[in-house]
């Protein structure tokens, strides 16, 4: 597979950045690589651990670093610079270059970007959308839905139910995310966030009725572009010979793209309202991260009820 | 109707876990299973009433079962009563 790249246009479109280098076409210009770089170290000469893969970043200090030199040791170091190749560069504070920097770029057919934003939140909305952009994805069967704040991504068989889950969970206030397909995408080493695929969004399947488009039916506030997946709740048959968890003090997990997520299995029967389980199991899920677990509490209530009566019973028989 | 009086020997008495285990002993049987603990009577397949004994290793208590199946229920409820795991 080959390695996922964002084109630069892309980029300058989204954060409204201004190609300075015409001559280059900027959709033609790939991005393999999410960091920046400052290029301070490489302007006064050093290279080692150069990684020019990377796109450069130029504040108010570079600029000031390369006026102040003599114009001529200013045009070498930057016509080594742009000998690295690296794939763009972007001037933030709406710095006014010296114009053989543009011209020095564009020789090498480096595009240069300008920006009217400060140096640090040009790198934070680079890395951040970047990282979003060349995150790892899958596309998972399921409803995603965002309940109480935990986004739960609800999976079970074909007609198990999920889509009637995820329209009674609207009803009662919540928001859908995607139903039936879910991309899902690493955006940092501890988060997955799901998104519906642009096809399908808004858009709820329901046996007997066909699809149904939520947001027109129940409104703005029925629906979510994205949601981080907290939880996975995975609905089946009920099996009387399967023993469901009937404390929570065990937690089971499954891995979405290499993150383990808790994972509830919820036995459906005839007469068990569904979305206040659902619910439920949201709220607790928040609590317990909150640092309070239900189950463990009562445990612990057990097991001081069984102590104190142990020494009833010992001072009973020492009498 | 089959009463009996076990003495648990389970090493932490019944704590929740051992407790989720019990109630999922007990349900594997038709009849109906009473638990008597000092002045308490309990559902034995009712995993929160279990729970609110809190029994003891040593304890004594009365199991009572009435239904078709009770001999096993019986034997069942004790064999694991007075396991030590």
């Amino acid at each position: 597979m080959e390695a996922k790249f964002v084109r630069l246009d892309e980029i300058a479109n989204r954060f409204g950045y201004k190609n300075l280098t015409p001559s280059v076409d900027l959709h033609e210009v790939k991005i393999y690589h999410r960091n920046i770089n400052r290029p301070a170290f490489q302007l006064t000469g050093f290279y080692d651990y150069f990684d020019n893969q990377r796109v450069q970043v130029v504040g108010q200090a570079e600029h000031e670093y390369i006026i102040r030199l003599d114009p001529k040791v200013a045009k070498e170091r930057l016509e080594k610079l742009f000998s690295y190749s690296f794939p763009a560069a972007i001037i933030a504070r709406g710095i006014q270059t010296e114009p053989y920097v543009i011209e020095t770029a564009a020789k090498h057919g480096i595009p240069i970007l300008s920006t009217e934003k400060t140096t640090a939140l040009v790198i934070t909305e680079f890395m951040k959308w970047m990282n979003e952009q060349l995150a790892e994805t899958v596309s998972l069967h399921g409803v995603l839905a965002n309940v109480y704040g935990e986004g739960l991504l609800i999976t079970g068989p074909s007609g198990i139910g999920k889509s009637e889950a995820a329209i009674a969970l609207i009803k009662r206030g919540h928001r859908l995310v995607a139903d039936d397909l879910v991309d899902v995408s690493k955006i940092s080493e501890d988060m997955i966030i799901g998104k519906s695929p642009a096809l399908t969004k808004n858009f709820v399947e329901l046996r007997g009725l066909g699809v149904v488009d939520v947001m027109s039916l129940f409104g703005v506030e029925s629906i979510m572009e994205y949601s981080p997946i907290d939880m996975i709740i995975s609905l089946e048959e009920w099996d009387g010979t399967n023993d469901y968890d009937r404390l929570g003090l065990k937690e089971e997990y499954e891995e979405i793209l290499g993150l383990k997520i808790v994972k509830h299995t919820i036995p459906i029967r005839p007469g068990r309202n569904l979305a206040v389980i659902i619910e439920t199991a949201a709220v607790n899920n928040r609590q317990k991260k909150m640092g309070y677990n239900a189950a463990q509490e009562l445990c612990e209530r057990v097991t001081q009820e069984i102590h104190k009566h142990r020494q009833e019973r010992n001072n009973k028989e020492s009498k | 109707m089959i009463r009996r009086e076990i003495t648990i020997e389970l090493a932490k008495g019944l704590e929740a876990r051992p407790v989720a285990v019990f109630v999922q002993v007990a349900s594997q049987y038709d009849c109906s299973i009473i638990v008597e603990y000092r002045d308490k009577r309990v559902n034995a397949k009712s995993i929160m009433g279990m729970m609110s004994l809190g029994i003891a290793q040593g304890e004594k208590v009365t199991v009572i079962a009435d239904g078709p199946d009770e001999k096993n229920a019986v034997a069942g409820v004790e064999k694991y009563l007075t396991s030590k795991e």
